[in-house]
């Protein structure tokens, strides 16, 4: 028997430490290769960390909120073999050294089917790379995931080497949409009976996140919010056509991609609400690129994976990309570079729309959309009570750097480009 | 005769870049022009690699019947000794190249592409005039493919007049084969062109800048090509730099400074000057169409799509650096004429194989071990001697002391670059960019049962070595 120390490996670029979210192991369990561990968040992302080895598990560091840094030891395990600690493998000088992925002490080095454990992790992946640096993949492999809109550097291989497989793109594809959320019963209680209970919730991990950001945005940004109603008729009459005319292998089209198209369009006209502030600074940033936010709700809380560079993109690529993003987001497996670096963000509630709402900003851009659900109400049109597709939009605008005048006529661009739908495309 | 013409796609040069852009573009549908001022093919087929493969061709059988005639019937062979009709060489050759162009334009046509003979020269980005016999059309065109290839540098001090002074070009136009020749450039073209001369019977000099030839490849690679050169009379003279020819009424007299600053001379029956290839971008209008040149500023920028700066305007080939290869040029033009038909793609490639046709072949894929060790790998590596290996036995192509080597990372195994030396190899190489390009492990090559007796059983073993357990060499 020997001792195998497991130290947090780095899960990502630049991420030096991470909250431990769950524990999903105790001490004297017996675990197997590739069972989840705990679930480690950071910065956005979190990460379910599988075990390396088969053992049983003798001690383990840190409680649920708990901060450790990537090279921190947090789990021991007894081992069949010599374990890792034997070894004069440098333990405490350098600490931040991922574990070796396999403690095998064969002299001659024979690459495991099975990815090292990073690799292999649901929720983040660092793929195996080739001779140019890229992740390693057949030229059918690569086309295809092009096609299909997915970054092979956030696909986990399952050949050897972690080589990307046709397989592994078809569950990527089959992994992007959302699990059916299981609505719990709520138990039954004879009615009179006074419910005493109180349960604790910790804020902590994705929700701590959430709850620092909302507050620090609200606390700094003083929010101005505009609501508009819009004629989507005609889109949506384009949208339909679309829709029964695509591909197969063309996503489904939503508002949003439209939306997003027409942003894209107008922000040029609009500078100042395509920017970042940095209030200590004292200096807006104003970008070029539109890359736009999409709120997501997921399981685990709000996301806001990121859609880069809407401006180059045509109406097909926008929503595979989309997809592609939030699919991520939802299923935890977003990168960080997904997760991050929106210059504008929409939100978006669905089904549960309703009529308006008051959005809050993204720090720290200094604008965001909220989009309601388009229905069919009675509205002038040309002299006559007609029914026509309306949709509401609810925006917020950070009033320290932008003008109520400004806000409002990106929303009336907006409007503009939205009623006349071939004007996108112009 | 139409004047003013519009097209979706226009593509100036039929090289290899060109003429497969275009090809691809009429097949997708688009409404395709492509301008050329001489035959279709260009510098790879009229006047480079298919010429020159030809000749080497030739110079080998001439090599071997020399062999069986002066080494008292090798291989039990008796022959006579050969003869030389160095016109008869050329026009067979041209024969090759001619059956080749005469493919191109008939697959261009068949694909429905226009092609038009005569010169190109844009007035804006989009717009260009085409001076033809029949006169002056000007094209207007939604999507420009820039293919316009590269020449051989000439050197100012010693122009070239294609007789006593040649570029690449008036070498594979020789009308008698001449008696001595100094090769100025030791890189592939000079070296290619030299081991055939060579073998056909010149004596031949070799004055080389750099301090060895062919330094692109690591000296493990060049030692089987030296030695070969040694064996076969051919004096390399490296750390030199030419000062000049002198042309007299029966010869050429080459000067140059050896690597002690002092002065040499030789005389001899011609020059052939290879000291590299630059990209054709003037004379056609380059500078009226707003295009963006990369930071060396010889050569059009291009992103990972092959688009210039101008947006609709692409650029392919040689024009657009290196490797000047035509399977590069020839992979950017189908990736071009897709993208313009609206598919996604980019320039993913993992690897350019380069292939040298000396005697011994020069075979790299993908990264050299040090080139590897540069990028942060830890590698593990094997070499097979064809020495070992049965076919090339029977094919004399060990003689050349050739091999193939396997660079593989250390952690996961995955092949990061095959290079090969010998006779033969080159027809290796499909297998090698193959590897590469579906991310192979050593295990992949390993498990793959090779056919017997072949050459490409070097491979395979050269991956058993590189995995510590080569059957046919301990």
């Amino acid at each position: 028997m020997g001792t195998y120390e497991f130290r947090l490996p780095d899960i990502g670029e630049g991420v030096v430490e991470g909250e431990i979210v769950t524990w999903h192991v105790k001490v004297g369990d017996t675990v197997r290769e590739d069972d989840p561990l705990l679930e480690v968040m950071t910065d956005k992302a979190s990460v379910e960390i599988p075990s390396p080895v088969d053992g049983t598990i003798t001690s383990s560091t840190g409680a649920p909120g708990d901060i450790i840094p990537v090279g921190q030891v947090c789990i021991v395990f007894d081992v069949e073999g010599d374990g890792n600690t034997t070894a004069s493998s440098p333990t405490s000088e350098a600490p931040a050294e991922p574990p070796k992925p396999t403690p095998k002490p064969t002299p001659a080095p024979t690459p495991t089917p099975t990815p090292s454990p990073v690799v292999s992790t649901p929720t983040q992946v660092s793929p195996s790379t080739g001779a140019s640096g890229k992740p390693l993949a057949s030229p059918a492999v690569r086309q295809r995931a092009r096609q299909a809109g997915i970054d092979l550097r956030n696909v986990a291989g399952s050949g050897p080497a972690g080589r990307i497989t046709h397989a592994d793109i078809d569950a990527q594809i089959a992994g992007g949409g959302v699990p059916a959320p299981v609505v719990q019963p709520s138990p039954t209680v004879p009615r009179g009976v006074k419910r005493t209970s109180t349960e604790e919730v910790p804020v902590i991990g994705l929700r701590r996140k959430i709850a620092e950001n909302m507050a620090e945005s609200k606390r700094r940004i003083p929010h101005f919010s505009y609501f508009e109603e819009i004629d989507v008729t005609e889109l949506e009459a384009l949208r339909q056509h679309l829709n029964a005319t695509k591909a197969d292998d063309q996503p489904k089209l939503t508002y949003l991609p439209f939306i997003m198209l027409a942003l894209s369009k107008i922000m040029p006209d609009h500078p100042e609400c395509n920017a970042h502030y940095d209030d200590e600074a004292n200096m807006v940033t104003r970008h070029g690129a539109v890359h736009l936010g999409i709120a997501t709700q997921t399981d685990r809380g709000l996301y806001v994976p990121v859609v880069k560079h809407v401006e180059a993109m045509d109406v097909w690529t926008a929503a595979a990309e989309m997809q592609r993003v939030s699919g991520a987001a939802r299923a935890g497996s977003a990168a960080l570079d997904d997760l991050s670096g929106s210059t504008f963000t929409i939100t978006s509630l669905g089904r549960d729309g309703g009529l308006g709402a008051t959005p809050i900003i993204n720090r720290p851009e200094v604008s965001i959309l909220g989009v309601h659900k388009a229905n069919e109400r009675p509205l002038v049109y040309n002299g006559r009570i007609e029914i026509r597709r309306v949709m509401n939009v609810s925006s917020s605008f950070d009033h320290r750097v932008v003008d109520g005048a400004d806000g409002a006529a990106l929303i009336q661009h907006l409007k503009r480009m939205l009623e006349h739908p071939a004007t996108i495309f112009m | 005769m139409a004047t003013n013409r519009t097209c979706q796609v226009l593509v100036v040069g039929a090289g290899p870049g060109g003429y497969v852009a275009a090809i691809r573009a009429a097949q997708l549908g688009l409404d395709t022009i492509i301008v050329e001022g001489d035959r279709a093919g260009g510098t790879c087929l009229i006047r480079g690699c298919i010429p020159s493969k030809a000749i080497i061709h030739a110079a080998e059988r001439f090599e071997a019947l020399s062999q069986h005639s002066q080494d008292a019937g090798h291989m039990g062979i008796h022959a006579s000794s050969p003869e030389l009709d160095m016109k008869a060489l050329i026009s067979w050759k041209d024969s090759i190249v001619q059956r080749l162009n005469q493919g191109v334009e008939g697959l261009l046509k068949a694909a429905g592409a226009d092609l038009i003979h005569g010169w190109a020269t844009f007035v804006d980005a989009k717009t260009c005039k085409v001076e033809t016999t029949d006169g002056t059309i000007r094209i207007e065109a939604e999507n420009v493919i820039l293919a316009t290839g590269s020449s051989p540098i000439e050197l100012p001090f010693m122009p070239f007049d294609e007789d006593r002074i040649c570029s690449s070009t008036g070498a594979l136009d020789l009308d008698k084969l001449p008696e001595k020749v100094a090769i100025v450039g030791g890189g592939y073209i000079g070296l290619e062109l030299g081991c055939a001369l060579t073998r056909l019977g010149s004596e031949v000099t070799v004055i080389e800048g750099l301090d060895s030839i062919l330094a692109i490849f690591d000296k493990e690679l060049r030692r089987p090509l030296e030695i070969w050169l040694k064996k076969h009379g051919v004096k390399v003279h490296t750390g030199c730099m030419a000062q000049g020819a002198d042309v007299s009424e029966d010869g050429v007299t080459l000067r140059w400074k050896d690597a002690k600053d002092s002065d040499q001379s030789i005389d001899v029956d011609k020059v052939l000057v290879t000291v590299g290839r630059h990209p054709n971008t003037k004379n056609w209008g380059l500078e009226e169409m707003g295009i963006k040149m990369d930071d060396s500023g010889r050569f059009i920028a291009i992103d990972d799509t092959c688009r210039t700066n101008m947006s609709g305007v692409y650029a392919i080939g040689d024009v657009t650096g290196d490797p000047m290869l035509a399977h590069r040029a020839s992979a950017q033009g189908e990736m071009v004429a897709e993208i313009i038909a609206g598919h996604n793609r980019n320039w993913d490639k993992v690897a350019i194989p380069a292939i040298v046709f000396t005697e011994p072949e020069v075979v790299s894929v993908g990264l050299t071990p040090s080139e590897a060790e540069e990028a942060g790998e830890t590698i593990i590596t094997g070499k097979f001697p064809l020495a070992a290996n049965g076919r090339a036995l029977t094919l004399e192509a060990e003689k050349t002391n050739g091999f193939v080597r396997v660079v593989a990372r250390e952690s996961d195994h995955v092949i990061l670059g095959i290079q090969a030396v010998g006779s033969h190899v080159a027809e290796l190489s499909g297998e090698f960019i193959l590897a590469l390009e579906m991310g192979a492990v050593l295990e992949d090559i390993a498990s793959t049962v090779h056919a017997h007796p072949t050459m490409t059983e070097s491979f395979h073993e050269g991956v058993l070595k590189t995995l510590g357990h080569a059957i046919h060499i301990s």
